[in-house]
């Protein structure tokens, strides 16, 4: 497998008026092409800020990211974030339109992903007519709009709750799949990232280090909703829950 | 369209008597005042001379109005409504945008423009006709005043108070600050101006019958002013009764428009 990221001795150190605060002490992991990589972590640890230095909101402290081969990375928010007053196709075009002058076959390549994925019938409607899961979808598919190598998922379902976090998480699991794309993805629910992910990076609270990266492997490997009754995942469970608590 | 149960067509009956019925209400307490108040002037309970009466604004509104001489003054206070109402637009929305763009000048302009707008501004009256002149140009400098400082503070707050989840979403596309404005801040907006610009029109119809009451030369506030110092209360009246009327089709207006 092709290595695509390589993330190392990422430092942060916010700055308030009244104190610096540590977030990322030493951060080392890299990313293989194809892979869905997931970090858990006590709250509070860093693990978003990890994910906003990734995609240049914010600035890293020190430390050292390559991206090989011109690879391009995609955020996509806890919140769908869709905008009210534009239709579902132009707030998936709206990456694009901040890069420059929207391409037709960029514009069928979208359409293309809201037909594939459930949203043939909504292209044209505004997001307030959307179901919760649609809404999500929706944010997905603006996401991949640019075309990412790297998509960066934060807390993306978190909003949501049990049963449909289940089902979205399944939705976009299989969407990331099916088009091919590597993922990291930030939660704090074990449960979702053993059962989505090949690796699980598990930081120590703040200022974060890299505990442990688990290799998930499963006896059957399926789909997210399946992989949970693998007699694998309690095991990770455990684990991974015991080293969150030490 | 007429698959409603026979439940829903009721519920919308309902909303649509509910309406009239408002209607029908509102249009009977002010026939109730205008007959009350032209009841009384006619027995003599009022006297007209301090009160005026319905009957007697009509008539000096049609004498006004064939003279020509409502038409004239009306133009006028119209005239300089519009363009102070959209000299603040523009200005009060082109300054918030440079407040929001710029920390740095929000911050050092901030304080001198919540004192600007706390100031009365009738205070600046003498001084700005001395500075500008007896004329429409300070009229409409004077109504600017009044409504150009609320028009920053309104705008520069909501864009300020705009959705984070919005603007961090476009700039993990690599959104320039311009971008953030033009696809998110300024649209998320929109409501947020139009009931600035309801304060707006009737800031600036404060502005503009003070500046006439001053500068006393032309257009309804000079009416008024005229008006009170021939005691001529009926010409006072009937000028007030025309400027609810101004702010009323104002505010049909933009109603129509931000619809």
């Amino acid at each position: 497998m092709k290595k695509i990221l390589d993330v190392s001795k990422l430092k942060k150190i916010y700055h308030t008026n009244k104190e610096e605060i540590f977030a990322l002490k030493d951060i080392n992991f890299d990313v293989f092409q194809g892979e869905f990589i997931s970090i858990v972590g006590p709250s509070g640890c860093g693990k978003s800020t990890i994910l906003s230095i990734l995609c240049n909101l914010i600035d890293k402290s020190s430390g050292n990211i390559s991206l090989y081969n011109g690879n391009k990375i995609a955020y996509m928010l806890q919140n769908d974030s869709l905008l009210p007053f534009m239709n579902v196709l132009d707030n998936c075009l709206i990456g694009l339109k901040i890069k420059g002058p929207i391409k037709n076959s960029d514009k069928e390549y979208v359409i293309n992903l809201l037909k594939k994925y459930g949203l043939a019938d909504f292209i044209y409607k505004y997001p307030d007519s959307l179901s919760g899961g649609m809404r999500q979808r929706c944010a997905l598919i603006r996401t991949l709009a640019i075309k990412p190598d790297i998509l960066l998922l934060d807390e993306a379902m978190s909003a949501l709750d049990y049963q449909s976090r289940l089902k979205i998480g399944e939705d976009i699991y299989k969407i990331i799949k099916n088009e091919k794309k590597t993922a990291i993805m930030v939660t704090h629910d074990i449960g979702e990232a053993i059962s989505m992910s090949d690796r699980v990076i598990v930081l120590s609270k703040r200022p974060a280090i890299v505990k442990n990266i688990y290799d998930i492997k499963f006896e059957n490997l399926s789909t997210p909703i399946n992989n949970r009754k693998d007699i694998c995942f309690s095991k990770y469970f455990d684990t991974i829950w015991r080293d969150l608590n030490e | 369209m007429n698959d409603y149960s026979y439940e829903h067509i009721n519920y919308l009956k309902k909303i649509k008597w509910n309406n009239f019925f408002v209607l029908i209400t509102r249009l009977f307490i002010i026939i109730l005042f205008l007959s009350l108040w032209e009841l009384f002037a006619r027995t003599g309970f009022i006297n007209t001379f301090l009160y005026s009466s319905p009957s007697i604004i009509i008539k000096t509104l049609y004498r006004l109005s064939i003279t020509g001489e409502l038409l004239k003054h009306l133009n006028i206070t119209l005239f300089e409504l519009t363009i102070s109402f959209f000299l603040s637009t523009i200005l009060g929305i082109t300054i918030a945008t440079i407040f929001w763009s710029c920390n740095f000048i929000h911050k050092v302009f901030d304080p001198y423009i919540t004192v600007l707008n706390s100031l009365p501004k009738v205070a600046l009256g003498p001084l700005i006709i001395i500075w500008f002149g007896a004329s429409t140009n300070s009229i409409i400098f004077m109504s600017l005043l009044i409504s150009v400082f609320i028009t920053i503070i309104n705008v520069y707050h909501g864009f300020n108070s705009t959705n984070e989840n919005y603007i961090t979403m476009i700039k993990s596309f690599g959104a320039t600050k311009w971008q953030v404005f033009r696809y998110v801040v300024f649209p998320s907006n929109i409501n947020n101006i139009i009931s600035t610009l309801k304060i707006n029109i009737s800031m600036n119809l404060i502005g503009i019958i003070m500046g006439e009451l001053l500068v006393s030369k032309k257009g309804i506030g000079y009416l008024i002013m005229y008006g009170s110092q021939v005691f001529n209360i009926d010409l006072v009246i009937t000028c007030i009764f025309i400027l609810g009327i101004i702010s009323y089709i104002m505010y049909y207006l933009i109603n129509k428009i931000s619809r």
